[in-house]
């Protein structure tokens, strides 16, 4: 069978997967315990194939892997299981500078990042969202990342579906204020810091500084209690701990997508941030610690698995390697 | 006809010709490789316009009651940045990068001169253990003063890394391969996360098969 011909199979078969999942098989889909071990024993053996063959000397080619990654994030969705999982002291930390604040006190919340940080960044904004309405924060939204203010629209709208009440509860404006992006990056936190004004003569509906009853009474950092950062990258917290924190006396905590974290922890071990939340786990404790499940914790299933799948990797990829160092190859 | 559902078709069959590259490239992938740069570069205009061009200059400077005249030589720098596509006056291109080159750099000197370096050696300079830490609190410390001072030693390349400074080197070469490790390690995290958002949407908001 030449290549152009095992191409064509390999499309139609991803098209009949694609379109019996669709019109096919029941929704939503959930596999029983039985499944389930089923399927992990089967990727088992599928690992111990994949190292028999490599002690031999038949390595797997990388499409293997990137199929072995796939399935190993995607099954869990279906599985029923709970992943024991414990609050690490930095998201502690970030849920008690929020435990901290009197009902009333103003929070910043900087919105930086885009829909493809969605997944990690997500989560922990929509469950502090729902945390804020519920214990009478108030929340001053903005964004240093166009989509930014977009993304926290979302939240508000994740924190009402989750708790209905909240949406009798809160009124714009008054509890709540989306100020929407500003262009500027740094800039624009150096310019808060001298007049919110200047940065945001409007919300992000066009409604002037002034007459938004939650702000018009905020001049500058001084105004502000606590601020909460979700960044992608830059503009994001190391930013906002350059300005905000270290010349504005800002106190703050952040939630990072996991690539940023670790430029993060040291200004938390140097104390210029107060919590930090990393991740997709750093999302998935804040859900758990503010008693507010949401996808954090069911992607964290997903993310470990294939954490596994790439540690066995790395192993059979040790194996090939020691095995050519043997053979003098 | 349902807008939102063609757009849901839409997304996920862009996001599986993108997909599709890891198979090899094909035309798939190209297409929703040229439409997504397209549109980002188009959406980045649009937005950089609006923001920056009128809202920061137009509304700034003409539109409001009181006009902020300094806008004025941010509109001028930006002109003459345009200079670089004539190679007569090309060289005035580099006016407007100096100023952007030269203020960029004061600022940034101060700020991380102050977050990057001095808070950082501040925390760093700190009691072995106090009474009530914990052991692992002074064990913490400790490892904190070795990795400092080993990471110090390897970057001080005028004395030759043998003998005692030799082995101090190669322990802070240790430590560097572990952080590297651990943002590494981080980054992969980071990429499953975004294959994540993209299983989601097309298991979940496509298919409708999570739960």
């Amino acid at each position: 069978m030449n290549t152009r011909m095992k191409e064509i199979i390999a499309t139609v078969a991803i098209v009949a997967f694609f379109l019996i999942c669709k019109y096919v098989l029941p929704k939503p889909l959930e596999f029983s315990p039985l499944v389930s071990n089923l399927i992990i024993g089967a990727m088992a053996v599928v690992f111990i194939i994949i190292l028999i063959r490599t002690l031999q000397g038949k390595y797997i080619e990388r499409r293997i892997v990137f199929l072995l990654v796939g399935i190993a994030l995607l099954l869990p969705f279906f599985m029923q299981f709970d992943l024991p999982l414990q609050v690490s002291p930095e998201v502690k930390a970030t849920y008690d500078a929020l435990e901290s604040l009197p009902p009333g006190s103003k929070v910043l919340a900087s919105f930086d990042y885009d829909p493809p940080s969605a997944p990690e960044l997500q989560p922990m904004a929509d469950a502090f969202m729902q945390y804020a309405f519920e214990n009478d924060l108030k929340v001053i939204i903005m964004g240093l990342w166009p989509q930014g203010p977009q993304q926290a629209n979302q939240s508000i709208e994740a924190a009402f579906v989750a708790n209905p009440a909240l949406r009798e509860k809160v009124e714009y404006g008054v509890d709540y204020v989306n100020l929407g992006f500003q262009a500027g990056n740094e800039f624009v936190i150096v310019g808060m810091g001298k007049g919110f004004r200047s940065m945001f003569p409007t919300d992000m509906n066009g409604t002037p500084y002034d007459s938004i009853p939650l702000v018009k009474n905020i001049t500058n950092f001084g105004n502000i209690d606590f601020s909460l950062n979700f960044s992608a990258g830059k503009p994001g917290t190391v930013e906002w701990v350059q300005v905000g924190v270290d010349r504005y006396k800002l106190r703050m905590a952040a939630g990072n997508t996991a690539v940023q974290a670790p430029a993060v922890y040291p200004y938390l071990n140097a104390g210029q941030i107060v919590g930090l939340m990393g991740g997709m786990s750093g999302a998935a404790e804040f859900e758990k610690i503010t008693g507010k499940t949401g996808k954090a914790t069911t992607y964290l299933l997903s993310q470990s698995s294939a954490h596994l799948v790439v540690i066995g990797l790395i192993i059979i990829g040790n194996v090939a390697f020691f095995r050519e160092k043997k053979g003098g190859k | 006809m349902d807008w939102q559902i063609f757009g849901v078709w839409l997304a996920a069959f862009m996001t599986l010709g993108i997909i599709s590259f890891l198979y090899k490239d094909n035309v798939f992938y190209k297409a929703a490789e040229a439409i997504f740069i397209g549109i980002s570069a188009g959406y980045w205009f649009i937005v950089f316009f609006w923001d920056s061009m009128v809202g920061k200059f137009y509304v700034q400077a003409i539109e409001s009651p009181e006009p902020e005249h300094h806008v004025w030589v941010g509109l001028i720098l930006g002109i003459l940045m345009l200079a670089r596509l004539s190679n007569k006056v090309g060289w005035i291109a580099r006016w407007p990068l100096a100023f952007v080159v030269g203020a960029t750099a004061g600022l940034y000197m101060m700020m991380f001169f102050v977050s990057n370096a001095m808070v950082q050696v501040q925390s760093t300079i700190m009691p072995l253990w106090e009474t009530g830490d914990g052991w692992f609190t002074v064990f913490n410390n400790i490892v904190i003063i070795i990795g400092v001072t080993c990471g110090l030693v390897y970057f001080f390349f005028s004395k030759k890394h043998e003998g005692a400074f030799g082995v101090a080197a190669k322990i802070g070469i240790w430590f560097l391969m572990v952080t590297f490790g651990a943002s590494f390690g981080y980054t992969v995290m980071s990429r499953m996360s975004l294959m994540l958002g993209r299983l989601d949407f097309l298991f979940g908001t496509w298919l409708e098969m999570i739960p």
